[in-house]
């Protein structure tokens, strides 16, 4: 059993700015994650951190663009504090010695993004999340913050108490990598999740294979509700082969989209006649999709983002990683012919509910970035507010669980939030836990105990057991059921959704996990067993999986990244509210509760979203 | 507790999936499978190997280092074969993936972003250290698909399994260095350090470093002398002390770190580092730059 004041799981960007921020406040803080932190995926972000910084810039401007780019289902108290801290946090990542692009006058570079009414999107080259996570890295170095590194977090550890908001978190449960051993980790002041995004549940996405959701599944099944789970980001440039990302930065620099008859759709086709290629990322990734449907795609499955008119030095200077990119994964010379692209599954606007403190509903639990909803990006999230978030919010979480008072919070958060129930949502199958309640599930009435340790330990067993069983037992592998289950969501829950489609999906979703009773892990060994890893992972997938779906099935309005082909309008009538969708011991349970739109000193009114 | 969610009846359209459909909101529970059932199952996906196996135009042969401490059978370390099926734009990483979700869940290797940022699965594919996920295979014979791709863990690293090495001593050689940026004056508020679009450049190659161990693994240096620094690390130095915003003292400081016994002088400019850095970083060229700020910095003392 390892003891500290907070856990970390997961060191990428949010992790990293979490784990410093409590060891500012004075806590012993440990970052417990299954990669070294500089693998983390973090690292891939290219395009920039949105922040306030320059004179005709304010915060307030930030924050009004991203309600716009939310498509007002973004809580105002997240983003004004998101907005209003962007800049002392991205400032001290450069006095962290963070390689930023640079102007003649020496001052930190900021280039222009989508849906952004100021070019405020600071950069490092095409490589803006590779220097983040660096800088973090050495700071937390410099620091001498324990890292326990390539341990896998497979489970929390709470109390057990019927109602989620009266339960406590008092620590995780990880196994790790090298030697096969399963060890308790004690929290007395909390545990952070920042475990990043879950691409890996679509088949065609920009996100890792590391990606699995694992901090989103485990809060959930903990019992702490999941928001917002239906609005998926489809990044608009993404190579073809690969899903690997081209920053929205090329459109930012001049970079241009075209059909296979050489027309500049975004504008000769309307779907943003001011904005064109710097429209909001939903859009863009519409409108390739319908130029494809429509016949004007090349072979039937891209478009072209062409950026050789801005001139090899520019490009060089500014977007060098997006030329090695196209070379290394799509065999294309940037500076020579145009990039083909097509959308790809890229962030989860969705997460675990927390408020903007980065507290969840479960005492001692607290989630940020990516695996969180605050929520800042609502329905669609700008480019370049994703790194912000981390610092932002990382910070927050970290300095909050190490006891340090950032006054109360306005976001409520959990049941008690409820104000409206789901009633007759169409399933073409019970979905959730399958038979018995689920083991791992945090039972009720189960032995309420008020000894921490005593927590843990009994956790701990718990996964003891689940472990062998796998590790005993003959069975069946779980990449097929993995692949099959990325092709449903791929296929039906996607940039364009329709009713029936989602439905299939949850019955393959089912499917999974009917099969999933039946996997086994087939390397025996202790020793860096990634077959048991994976294993573990994809249970969590199908978990995050059917959220996004069943998500996706109630919400029948067409708002920012959530199409509905049934659904073909906005409606704030009855869709402006959050979806939450509570575990509640294996039978999910639907939700919704009230979106914030009244900040410190407005109060922000739906308008209809053109660029 | 209402869940909300009431299940669909059955429209009576005769498809198989909503049959089942139709009878799971029935009521009827999941039934485990028995170990027939799971033999069969198991078989059903082998067959299915070999399908994609025959049917495919061309195939690729992997011959694999496997080693397990742990496995009586994989004590002895062994070389397996796989046979996978080639796609245009096949990478490396691709192929061992395949391998390992269609032949052997136990096949382990580190690996996640696929894009050559993360530094994980660099390994030695026929003789020389690459990221298996940058590594094109077709790339590796002269023309057409290659018929063997041999793929080793890094060499000069102890091997945990199979492709996994224990990366430890390269983590250790870089927090040896101090690396971390370190200047004291910096200014308040919302106020940034200057810094020339010259300095900026000049640190750019050396900040690009993933750590992925592939320049520590093919240096004879390193190989020899487990107390060097290495490529990585050295890099790591310049990176800080060529950047214009710390101070003095404390390029002096890195500069001290660098020119001990184990530090820059070692090198012997094979370039070898140079050559399989991934991010084409001129490491060897940072290097000698250490060893000339070094002698001018003593040079002050004769």
């Amino acid at each position: 059993m390892h003891e500290h004041d907070v856990i970390v799981v997961g060191g990428g960007g949010a992790g990293l700015r979490a784990a410093i921020a409590a060891h500012e406040e004075g806590a012993d803080v440990a970052i417990v994650t299954k990669l070294h932190p500089v693998r983390s995926h973090t690292g891939a972000a290219e395009g920039g951190i949105n922040a306030a910084l320059r004179d005709g810039d304010d915060p307030k401007d930030h924050a009004y663009d991203t309600m716009k780019g939310s498509d007002y289902l973004g809580d105002a108290p997240a983003i004004e504090t998101l907005c209003e801290m962007s800049p002392e946090e991205t400032i001290q990542l450069e006095h962290w010695g963070m390689p930023f692009s640079r102007e003649d006058d020496g001052r930190v570079s900021q280039r222009p993004f989508g849906g952004l009414s100021f070019p405020r999107t600071t950069y490092a080259g095409a490589e803006t999340g590779h220097h983040l996570l660096h800088t973090m890295y050495e700071q937390v170095v410099k620091r001498g913050i324990t890292v326990y590194d390539e341990f896998y977090v497979t489970e929390l550890a709470t109390t057990d108490h019927p109602d989620p908001e009266e339960r406590e978190c008092h620590g995780c449960i990880a196994y790790d990598i090298k030697s096969g051993d399963l060890v308790g980790f004690e929290a007395s002041g909390g545990v952070i999740l920042a475990t990043g995004g879950d691409g890996q549940a679509f088949d065609h996405t920009t996100n890792a294979v590391a990606n699995t959701g694992d901090g989103l599944a485990m809060a959930y099944r903990a019992g702490v509700p999941v928001e917002d789970p239906e609005f998926v980001q489809f990044h608009p440039t993404t190579l073809p082969s690969t899903g690997v990302l081209i920053s929205e930065g090329v459109r930012g620099e001049g970079g241009i989209l075209y059909n296979g008859d050489g027309e500049r759709f975004m504008f000769e086709h309307g779907y943003a006649n001011n904005d064109g290629e710097l429209a909001s990322r939903d859009v863009v990734s519409r409108a390739e999709l319908t130029e494809v449907n429509e016949g004007r795609g090349i072979e039937d499955e891209y478009v072209y983002l062409d950026m050789r008119h801005l001139g090899e030095e520019r490009v060089v200077d500014r977007l060098e990683n997006i030329l090695h990119l196209a070379e290394d994964f799509e065999g294309v010379d940037g500076l020579d012919e145009p990039m083909p692209v097509k959308p790809g599954q890229h962030y989860h606007m969705g997460g675990i509910e927390t408020n903007e403190n980065g507290h969840t509903c479960i005492d001692g639990l607290y989630a940020a970035g990516e695996c969180a909803c605050v929520s800042v990006h609502g329905s669609n999230r700008l480019g370049g507010n994703a790194l912000p978030e981390l610092i932002v919010f990382g910070a927050r979480a970290g300095y909050h669980a190490a006891g340090r008072d950032l006054g109360e919070a306005r976001i409520p958060t959990g049941p008690s939030a409820r104000t409206e129930d789901e009633t007759g949502l169409d399933t073409p199958v019970s979905p959730g836990a399958i038979d018995q309640p689920d083991p791992d599930a945090v039972a009720d009435g189960g032995a309420m105990t008020a000894d921490p340790a005593a927590t843990v330990e009994r956790t701990l067993d718990g996964e003891r057991a689940r472990v062998e069983e796998m590790m005993e037992r003959d069975g069946i592998n779980h990449a097929e059921i993995r692949s099959d289950l990325q092709d449903a969501m791929t296929q039906n829950v996607n940039v364009f959704r329709e009713k029936e489609g989602i439905q299939d999906a949850l019955e393959t979703i089912r499917d999974c996990r009917e099969r999933y009773q039946n996997v086994a892990v087939a390397d025996p060994s202790r020793t860096f067993n990634t077959d048991l890893l994976h294993t573990i992972e994809t249970r969590n997938l199908i978990d995050v999986a059917e959220t996004i779906a069943l998500g996706a099935l109630a919400r029948e309005e067409f708002r920012g990244a959530h199409w509905r082909a049934e659904h073909q309008a906005r409606d704030d009538e009855d869709w402006l509210k959050h979806t939450m969708i509570a575990w509640n011991d294996g039978e999910p349970d639907l939700y919704y509760t009230d979106v914030l739109l009244e900040g410190e000193e407005k109060t922000y009114e739906p308008k209809i979203r053109s660029y | 507790m209402s869940t909300g969610i009431t299940e669909t009846e059955d429209d009576g359209t005769e498809t198989q999936t909503q049959a089942v459909g139709a009878a799971r909101a029935a009521g009827e529970t999941y039934t485990e499978m028995d170990s027939q059932e799971i033999e069969a199952a198991n078989e059903e996906a082998r067959r299915r190997t070999r399908e994609l196996v025959e049917e495919a135009d061309r195939t690729v042969k992997l011959k694999v280092f496997r080693f397990d401490p742990e496995v009586p059978e994989k004590e002895e370390p062994r070389f397996d074969t796989f046979t996978v099926p080639f796609s245009k734009g096949m990478t490396v990483l691709d192929a061992l993936m395949w391998a390992r979700d269609q032949y052997d869940s136990s096949l382990t290797f580190r690996h996640s972003c696929r894009q050559a940022v993360c530094g994980s699965d660099a390994l030695f594919v026929n003789g020389r250290q690459r990221l298996g996920c940058k590594t094109q295979v077709a790339d590796l014979a002269d023309s057409g698909i290659p018929k063997k791709v041999r793929i080793e863990p890094l060499p000069h690293a102890e091997v945990v399994k199979d492709l996994v090495v224990d990366m430890e001593h390269f983590y250790d050689q870089m927090e040896s260095v101090e690396p971390y940026f370190q200047g004291e004056d910096t200014p308040d508020g919302l106020e940034e350090q200057y810094q020339s679009r010259e300095n900026r450049e000049k640190v750019k190659m050396s900040t690009r470093c993933i750590w992925c161990g592939a320049c520590m693994s093919s240096c004879n240096i390193a190989a020899g002398n487990n107390d060097y620094l290495g490529p990585a690390a050295i890099n790591k130095a310049y990176r800080f002390a060529m950047d214009d915003r710390e101070g003095e003292d404390l390029t002096e400081h890195r500069l001290n770190i660098i020119e001990q016994e184990h530090g820059v002088w070692r090198c012997q400019t094979q370039f070898s580092c140079t050559e399989v850095c991934p991010k084409d970083i001129p490491l060897t060229e940072h290097i000698q730059e250490l060893k000339r700020e070094a002698v001018k910095k003593n040079l002050k003392f004769w």
